[in-house]
């Protein structure tokens, strides 16, 4: 009997990374769902904007490229991208910014650089990086969480305010908005109130600012999940997590008026979204072990460093894209030593 | 409970082995007809001693050479030299090279030879002789002569004999039934390999899993009544029987990259071979049988087989019920390291522990590669501490300069980053051509300056015949010159 010969391993492949990015997808729901009890359903209709506009822009770069279509998209890696930048963005935020941001971030930040695996910046980051500073009107404009809001918005509103960029008669825009509770931190301190003082104000929840403290444990759960399935590794959420904590901690402790305290910063803006789903994007991330807790140690720290001193009130864009840039760097001078080889 | 320790990465694989792990040895029958590869490893041909027509006897050598790495081969049934001719032989590459073909006659008449009534009182070196001439080899699959792994050299010290029961890849389960059949055999082995080495100190590894093996061992060593041997459970973790591994996870010791065991004082040997080498000294027995794990769910009765060497795969599946419909691919080895066969009417080999006729659901058919994703799962698979992602690149970028940087060399061929590798390249086969691309440069640039110096060489003839033609033609003409000028003063002077 005749055979077809193949080289060894012969073993079929444990992993992929369609499975990969769909548990990553699937990692994401709580979070999700929570923006969505909180801020409303612009949330979903932003997800669904930038995975069409994603997947357009994959599909028509592929054909551009002579690359297969069809094989690729399974990979579900635009969709992530999309979806990434889609929970990043104001919640009201017009169509036309979550469409051009996740064009942006497939066609420039990714293919230009030769597709999946060739990026050297995580894509959604830098979508959303250049969203923050072509459109910084409609970037920091987010909408109160939905308890504190005297506005009840139907679906019909939401489609209106996001594709027509109209709010109902009766609403003004001042009345829906709501500086983030990092933003808010930022500017009352800046007149002169202290940290205390400013937490006892009502956007505040019992960690960080209402609705958001959910937020964040919605994409914490899903982290925890990810990394139960052994789809993360735990160095660099873990890393981030200790580099933000161990600042604030310090800061704190010299002056608990002026620096928040480290939970509120663990819980406030894209903490937990950036520690367990974008600075762990393993194409622009650190590879070795050793590597990676440096690398989220550093994001964690950055992030600290641009909240509390940079000009923006959130950082997790900034923070991810410098840490991309030293990823090599961290590679290289962290090699492990080969078994049987002298250091 | 002695210690262990632990290598960097390996994988927890499906073991499979519940297939034919609990069945008793069968002893396969005796073949139609024989099949002997000449080619016993890279670059060591044997030179058949025998002719067409000819009859020989069990246990009677029918090939040889003078290569160091050489060791004989015998008949393992009686019968005739029908032929030496190109057949397909087990090997990766798939191609036919010559054989020695016997047909059996079915009386399987044997050579008598001598057996040696006490070891204990044999110089190592005749020892050494003795299983030399008895054709053994390593028996785990790398096939490497046992005589000469049992002579370190002058220069290194050896404490320890390590038995090799740990059967990491999934599937295969010939040493673990060989230890549960015939401890005492395997335990006798191992006495002789410790006093053919001179060391105090063994130990035989079993994977954890393999308790009726350790419990038959433990009181085969007890009857033994010697104490310097003992037996250890270690964990099932791929490829934890690879030789470095594995003195690592017993010794704590770690063999220096491009080095052997010996460097540390250790000798691996597997427990097959130690049969063998009991067989071979106290009965007198050359190699000419092993256990084979015939296996998969390509084939109906998976089990253990005690089969002739030389026998040729079809017939073992024929006993085994044939194969099922579902069957795919026909892996001689295991799943891991194991090469596909292209046809099943191949010979079985001294290094064959497995044939694994696997199903499609069993194996990786169809692959979707996707580009690196940088994930580091490699990484941290590897079982040597590589960086397989850098190696990929590299390898692939056809750069074998950087290869050489990131260790290459000391990559065992393992599998286990290609199969974390959720982008499913098949990383081992670039790792593959670009070890052979590195050797064959290595081999051009030699030949090159084998080239280059005899072209000096000549050069260097060519300007000393110049020298001494000149040289030469410069005397002449001094001698000429002399002449003349005493012919003008005898004319001056006349
Ligand atoms: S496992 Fe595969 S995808 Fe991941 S780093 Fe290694 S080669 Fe790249
Ligand atoms: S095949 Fe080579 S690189 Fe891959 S895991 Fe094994 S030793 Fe490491």
């Amino acid at each position: 009997m005749k055979f077809s010969t193949v080289m060894s391993p012969h073993l079929q492949p444990v992993n992929s990374v369609d499975r990969v990015m769909l548990q990553v997808l699937l990692a994401l729901i709580p979070g999700i769902a929570a923006m969505t009890w909180f801020f409303g359903i612009g949330v979903l209709i932003n997800i669904a904007l930038a995975v069409i506009a994603a997947l357009l822009a994959e599909a028509s770069i592929l054909g551009l490229r002579g690359r297969p279509i069809s094989a690729t998209l399974k990979d579900l890696s635009a969709v992530v991208t999309a979806v990434l930048l889609a929970i990043s963005l104001p919640v009201i935020a017009p169509w036309w910014i979550t469409v051009v941001g996740s064009l942006f971030a497939i066609v420039i930040a990714k293919h230009l650089y030769g597709g999946l695996g060739y990026n050297p910046f995580n894509p959604a980051m830098v979508g959303y990086v250049f969203l923050l500073v072509s459109f910084p009107m409609q970037m920091t404009a987010w909408l109160a969480p939905v308890e504190l809001s005297s506005v009840a918005l139907t679906e019909i509103d939401w489609l209106k305010l996001i594709f027509l960029e109209q709010l109902p008669d009766s609403v003004n825009f001042d009345a829906v908005t709501m500086a983030t509770p990092l933003d808010s931190v930022r500017t009352q301190l800046g007149l002169g109130r202290s940290v205390p003082e400013i937490q006892t104000d009502s956007a505040f929840g019992f960690i960080a600012g209402k609705g958001w403290e959910w937020v964040a444990g919605g994409y914490l759960l899903g982290g925890l999940w990810l990394l139960w399935r052994k789809i993360i590794g735990w160095q660099i959420p873990i890393g981030l997590l200790l580099g933000l904590g161990l600042f604030a901690s310090i800061c704190y402790a010299i002056d608990s008026n002026q620096f928040a305290l480290p939970s509120f910063h663990l819980l406030a803006g894209a903490t937990m979204l950036g520690a367990f789903f974008i600075a762990t994007d393993p194409v622009t991330a650190a590879t070795s072990v050793n590597g990676r807790i440096i690398y989220g140690l550093l994001i964690g720290s950055l992030v600290y460093i641009i909240r509390v001193w940079g000009g923006y009130p959130d950082a997790m864009a900034f923070a991810v894209l410098l840490g991309n840039l030293t990823a090599p760097a961290i590679d290289y001078f962290t090699q492990p030593r080969v078994f049987g080889q002298k250091t | 409970m002695l210690k262990t320790w632990r290598f960097h990465g390996g994988l927890r694989l499906p073991a499979h082995k519940h297939l034919s792990a609990h069945r008793p040895i069968v002893n396969a029958e005796l073949p139609k007809q024989l099949i002997y590869p000449l080619q016993q490893r890279p670059g060591v041909q044997l030179k058949p001693t025998v002719v067409p027509g000819e009859t020989v006897l069990r246990g009677q050598i029918i090939a040889d050479s003078d290569h160091f790495l050489a060791t004989p081969l015998h008949a393992a049934s009686s019968g005739t030299v029908k032929a030496i001719e190109d057949r397909i032989i087990p090997h990766p590459s798939g191609l036919s090279d010559q054989c020695i073909i016997i047909d059996t006659d079915g009386r399987d008449e044997a050579l008598t030879s001598e057996r040696v009534a006490d070891y204990r009182l044999e110089p190592a070196s005749s020892l050494r002789t003795k299983i030399r001439q008895a054709g053994i080899v390593g028996l785990g699959g790398a096939a490497f002569p046992t005589s000469i792994k049992l002579n370190p050299g002058p220069q290194r010290h050896i404490d320890t004999l390590i038995l090799n029961g740990a059967e990491c890849e999934p599937y295969i389960t010939c040493d673990n039934v060989l230890m549960q059949a015939e401890p005492d055999v395997v335990v006798q082995g191992a006495l002789i390999l410790m006093h053919a080495l001179q060391v105090g100190n063994g130990i035989i590894a079993v994977e954890d899993h393999m308790t009726e093996a350790f419990q038959a061992l433990s009181s085969a060593i007890e009857q033994s009544k010697d104490l310097r041997l003992t037996v250890i459970k270690i964990p099932a973790l791929y490829p934890t029987g690879g030789e470095k591994q594995l003195i690592r996870v017993v010794t704590g010791k770690e063999t220096p990259s491009g080095g052997i065991p010996a460097d540390v004082g250790v000798i691996c040997q597997n427990v097959g071979t130690a049969a063998a080498v009991y067989n071979a000294i106290c009965r007198g027995l050359p190699l000419t049988e092993r256990v084979v794990t015939v296996t998969g769910q390509g084939v109906k009765q998976q089990q253990n087989m005690r089969a002739r060497i030389g026998t040729p795969i079809s017939d073992l599946i024929k006993q085994c019920g044939g194969y099922q419909d579902t069957v795919e691919r026909l892996i001689m080895g295991g799943p891991m390291m194991g090469f596909a066969l292209p046809e099943d009417d191949i010979p079985i080999i001294k290094a064959t522990n497995c044939i694994l006729a696997a199903a499609g659901s069993e194996v990786a058919t169809s692959k979707e590669t996707r580009p690196c994703i940088r994930c580091g799962d490699c990484a941290k698979a590897c079982p040597v501490d590589l960086l397989p992602q850098q190696l990929y690149w590299h390898s692939r970028a056809g750069n074998l300069e950087k290869c050489k940087d990131f260790s290459l060399f000391d990559c065992i061929e393992c599998g286990c980053c290609e199969v974390v590798c959720p982008s499913q390249i098949p990383l081992v086969q670039y790792y593959r051509a670009a070890k052979s691309k590195t050797i064959a440069k290595a081999k051009e640039a030699e030949k090159a300056a084998i080239a280059k110096r005899r072209h000096d060489f000549l050069l260097e003839r060519k300007a000393r015949e110049q020298a001494e033609r000149a040289e030469r033609s410069r005397r002449k003409k001094e001698a000429l010159a002399k002449l003349k000028a005493a012919e003008t003063a005898t004319e001056g002077a006349e």
